[in-house]
């Protein structure tokens, strides 16, 4: 095996340098080598949506994706959001609504509806729950979850052609 | 659930990459969009001792047309080939059937090249890639050779590629305006692998069908063109009586299996149904010509 190699990685505006073993997922190069434990790790087969991150403005399967391939790349995770005081636009969203009960998919639902709202033209329910398709909430029953989304997407209105 | 360890290589370009397939023997594997082969790898149901990123190629991202068809470079992902204005006025088939892969966030990573690479019997790629007769580019440290679809795919997860190969671009048919087209899949939930599926295309010549293209996936081991049920479509004008005729040879031609998800039985069945759907629509839709 060659030496393993070093990776600079820009998450939510900071740069972090790090020696990673190609093999390390993005899923556990943000909880375990920077720390950021909010994106969570739910299958680790690109099924459930829990560690939905973005990379490069786009929403990404952190744990379909190498760690060393995001070298160079800008990631958002769930911390970049907001925090307990001043919970971000999606996170108030979702507490009005009551989006979310344990909480473990969360992050995922947080991070692609940013997606969602940055690049996504969607209005009717229909649209709205092929959108969120790829995430799992075993909680709520998504009832909630699409109701902020609606609220996200009546007050952004419809986005640049 | 971790991949087993490998050496990583980010190539730079097209030669780049294909000395360092050849350089690992057969133990390498090329990551464009990754979402077939990340979770075989978190499995370890492959493991690769090298792996060849091909995301920072330059201009493998583009849709460009040549010589009236269209041409998708190896890092064209699903939400371009969705949303691309080019393949959405020459090829609404392809525009539509995306809607029906993966995931928004899969979509946003995954390469339409990616997926005829993995040839997924389920997949609708391969499929697509029959029906729009599709010729596929490769490089090797050879030099470089076109596949043409139907030579492509040799079976399940299976291609005509060798180990130093890379598929550089996808060459497909635009089709020409007033074609009617249909597309439907069924699976267990949006977005998951098909149970089966089927796409059609075909002209509306002075009152009968020609040209007409029919493909199936999800009912056998590959995708697959069905060429005789395309003969009795021919000429005709999709009545009732032969759209009965070419269900029933449909049903006959394919050779589904069964699995926890269906039985063969079921799949042929739906598969028959489907096709009439696709058929009616694609009659429904193409636009009348009159030809001397």
């Amino acid at each position: 095996m060659s030496e393993n190699p070093k990776v600079t990685v820009t998450v939510n505006g900071v740069a972090h340098t790090r020696t990673v073993e190609p093999r390390l997922l993005l899923s556990d190069f943000l909880r375990g080598e920077i720390g950021l434990t909010g994106t969570h790790v739910g299958c680790e087969q690109g099924v459930c949506g829990a560690c939905t991150i973005l990379l490069d403005g786009r929403s990404a399967r952190a744990c379909l994706t190498f760690a060393v391939q995001a070298d160079g790349a800008e990631i958002e995770t769930i911390e970049g959001q907001g925090s307990i005081q001043q919970l971000g636009r999606i996170q108030q969203a979702f507490r009005d609504h009551h989006a979310l009960q344990c909480g473990f998919c969360t992050p995922g639902f947080v991070m692609v509806i940013t997606d969602i709202l940055r690049h996504h033209d969607v209005e009717t329910d229909a649209e709205i729950r092929e959108a969120l398709s790829g995430n799992l909430c075993r909680c709520t029953g998504y009832e909630h979850i699409v109701n902020a989304v609606r609220e996200l997407v009546r007050e952004r209105g419809k986005l640049p052609s | 659930m971790k991949p087993a360890a490998f050496d990583y290589v980010r190539a730079d370009s097209v030669a780049h990459a294909v000395q360092a397939l050849a350089a690992a023997g057969d133990e390498a594997k090329i990551i464009a969009g990754g979402q077939s082969l990340l979770p075989m790898m978190n499995f370890r149901l492959v493991k690769p001792s090298v792996l060849v990123d091909i995301n920072h190629i330059a201009g493998l991202a583009e849709v460009r047309e040549r010589g009236g068809r269209l041409v998708l470079g190896a890092l064209v992902r699903h939400r371009i080939t969705a949303s691309d204005p080019l393949i959405r006025r020459h090829i609404p088939v392809l525009s539509a059937a995306m809607k029906h892969v993966a995931h928004l966030t899969v979509r946003n990573r995954g390469t339409f090249c990616g997926s005829i690479c993995h040839a997924d019997p389920a997949a609708e790629m391969p499929m697509l890639a029959l029906l729009l007769n599709a010729e596929i580019h490769i490089a090797s440290p050879r030099g470089e050779r076109g596949v043409p679809a139907a030579d492509f795919f040799v079976g399940s997860l299976a291609t005509a590629l060798v180990h130093d190969e890379l598929v550089t671009e996808i060459e497909i048919d635009t089709l020409p305006a007033g074609t009617g087209w249909g597309f439907e899949e069924f699976a267990r939930r949006h977005g998951d692998y098909a149970l089966a599926a089927v796409a059609v295309t075909l002209q509306r010549r002075n009152g009968v069908a020609v040209d007409v293209r029919i493909a199936v996936m999800g009912v056998g081991e590959m995708a697959i063109r069905l060429h005789a049920v395309e003969r009795v479509l021919e000429g005709s004008d999709l009545a009732d009586a032969r759209l009965d005729q070419a269900v029933a040879l449909l049903r006959s031609e394919i050779e589904p299996n069964s699995d926890l998800n269906a039985s063969a039985d079921f799949r042929r069945h739906l598969a028959g149904g489907l096709a009439r759907r696709a058929l009616s629509d694609a009659w429904g839709r193409a636009k009348e010509q009159i030809a001397p």
